[in-house]
């Protein structure tokens, strides 16, 4: 599933044949594919298909039984804290913690991503994500919307070169999630930033993502754009394909 | 290892205590409380005891040094609970934090706050109770250096367990302390514990420190013979306790613990 031809100083993420195994069950099987700068990826499948397993071992959260994962040149394995200082993510189970403000959080994982000027950083974030009014208020008192803003400005303090979002508009409702939804492909076309992103939410899926990847039962099934994948499978919309994908046995895909 | 990250996670702690200075009463008030109980136990000891012996300084003193030790203990340990109970994992460690960095700004943070709790104990005791524990000079330092180490293995060895058990172990570190002081022979000479006691006492540095305690305040030299091996003892306890937490880490890393454990932390 890799993509030779993406020039690796223009990748952002490449996973090579990645697996993890607990005992004697696979979550994640022989991955591969590469995520370019500026680039936004898709990435789908059904509960329990190693969508999380996956982002997990990218963020040096698990440890891969097999494979590589690469964050631009650098291999995590190798080294961890450059590897990781070019990373970030945004995750609608990991919030920030609660009992700190917007900006004391900033600061806070500024500091732990060695962000130099971060005073200034802090600000700009702030402004961007029109936090400033909430900037002393303590995260855990923030509407969804809120929180899914301060959660994406964390996420950015470092600047990063590859930007993991799993399901960053879960918890938005229509108008919060499409002014997400913008700020992140400004951010991927402006910003030269890859971003990996998981969603339910096909439709929002084929309107941001500039190739989707299928995940079922820790493997790849398909791979494409999304407004051109269904129909080459004989699905309507993406939904669709979806849902067959989840549905249908893995021997018949593969095969 | 790099002194950002560092003064990351010891400037949430800050945070932490700035944003709910209420947090800052349990430091203050169990310290004060133990000083003045054993402080007015210690004044009607002497006044029916006939032996002439002061008690202030071998009891108030023995309270006040376990109390900074185990407060340095606790303070590593409430840092560490911090993020357990704010769920914080996935967005600490997937950070470019190292555990090793992570695991000092802990220990920085708990001699901030045990500092605290220690102020508050000598100026009690010294004003209220006529302790002059600052006598006992250079040893003091020793005697405190060595209860320092053993609190911030404590303190570690602690976290690793809530790491390697889950959250709901946080309840088998807080009696640690009260476990270990029979044994650590904090108000009395070890001679007057039972053999197998006594073995267990010789693998704990807070017995050499209180040991050597009393042999100071009873005007003989300070105790070198007692202090080096205490000492040894507790350095080599630290290691230990610092390469368990690096395992048990790398146990949580390969096993998916680590991005686990802030969905166990709900439950």
């Amino acid at each position: 599933m890799t993509n030779p031809s993406i020039a690796e100083d223009g990748v952002a993420l490449r996973i090579q044949n990645l697996g993890k195994r607990y005992g004697a069950v696979t979550a994640v099987d022989d991955v591969s594919f590469a995520v370019k700068r500026g680039e936004i990826v898709g990435l789908l499948g059904p509960n329990g298909a190693g969508k999380t397993t996956t982002i997990n071992m990218i963020l040096g959260l698990l440890e891969p039984t097999a494979g590589t994962v690469r964050i631009g040149h650098v291999d995590l394995r190798e080294n961890r804290v450059a590897a990781l200082s070019r990373t970030n993510f945004a995750a609608v189970y990991a919030a920030l913690p609660g009992n700190l403000t917007v900006t004391e959080n900033l600061r806070f994982f500024g500091l732990l991503y060695g962000v130099h000027g971060l005073r200034k950083r802090v600000d700009e974030l702030i402004e961007e994500f029109e936090l400033m009014h909430l900037r002393h208020t303590k995260c855990g008192l923030l509407s969804s919307g809120e929180q899914t803003r301060a959660a994406l400005a964390k996420a950015l303090i470092n600047r990063p070169q590859l930007l993991l979002l799993d399901e960053p508009t879960a918890s938005l409702d229509p108008s919060a999630a499409q002014i997400v939804r913008q700020k992140i492909q400004g951010l991927a076309r402006i910003g030269r930033c890859g971003i990996l992103w998981t969603s339910h939410n096909m439709y929002e899926v084929e309107a941001v993502c500039d190739r989707v990847l299928f995940l079922s039962r820790g493997k790849i099934l398909l791979e494409g754009d999304p407004r051109t994948l269904p129909g080459l499978h004989g699905a309507a919309t993406l939904e669709e394909l979806f849902i067959r994908v989840a549905r249908e046995p893995l021997a018949k895909e593969v095969s | 290892m790099r002194i950002r990250p560092i003064a990351g996670v010891v400037l949430r702690q800050i945070y932490l205590l700035r944003g709910s200075p209420v947090r800052l009463f349990p430091m203050i008030t169990w310290v004060a409380i133990d000083i003045v109980l054993w402080g007015f136990i210690t004044r009607y000891l002497n006044s029916v005891s006939g032996s002439g012996m002061n008690f202030v300084p071998t009891l108030l003193g023995a309270v006040l040094m376990w109390d900074f030790g185990t407060r340095i203990m606790q303070g590593v340990s409430t840092a560490f609970l911090e993020d357990v109970w704010s769920r914080n994992f996935l967005n600490l460690f997937a950070s470019p934090l190292l555990i090793s960095e992570y695991v000092t700004g802990l220990v920085i943070t708990s001699i901030l706050t045990s500092s605290l709790g220690l102020a508050v104990m000598l100026l009690l005791a010294t004003t209220v109770f006529g302790l002059h524990f600052l006598a006992m000079g250079a040893t003091l330092a020793v005697f405190l250096l060595v209860l320092f180490i053993f609190g911030v293995t404590l303190g570690i060895a602690g976290s690793a367990i809530v790491l390697r058990l889950g959250p709901a172990s946080e309840w088998l570190l807080w009696p640690l302390p009260a476990v270990l002081a029979p044994f650590a022979a904090v108000f009395y000479p070890l001679a007057t514990l039972p053999e197998w006691m006594q073995a267990v006492a010789r693998c704990l540095p807070p017995s050499y420190v209180f040991e050597g305690m009393r042999a100071v305040l009873a005007g003989r030299p300070a105790p070198i013979g007692l202090l080096a091996p205490g000492a040894a003892i507790a350095a080599a306890e630290l290691l230990i306790a610092a390469y368990v937490y690096g395992r048990v880490y790398r146990h949580a890393v390969r096993t998916g613990l680590l991005a686990r454990y802030s969905a166990e932390s709900s439950g």
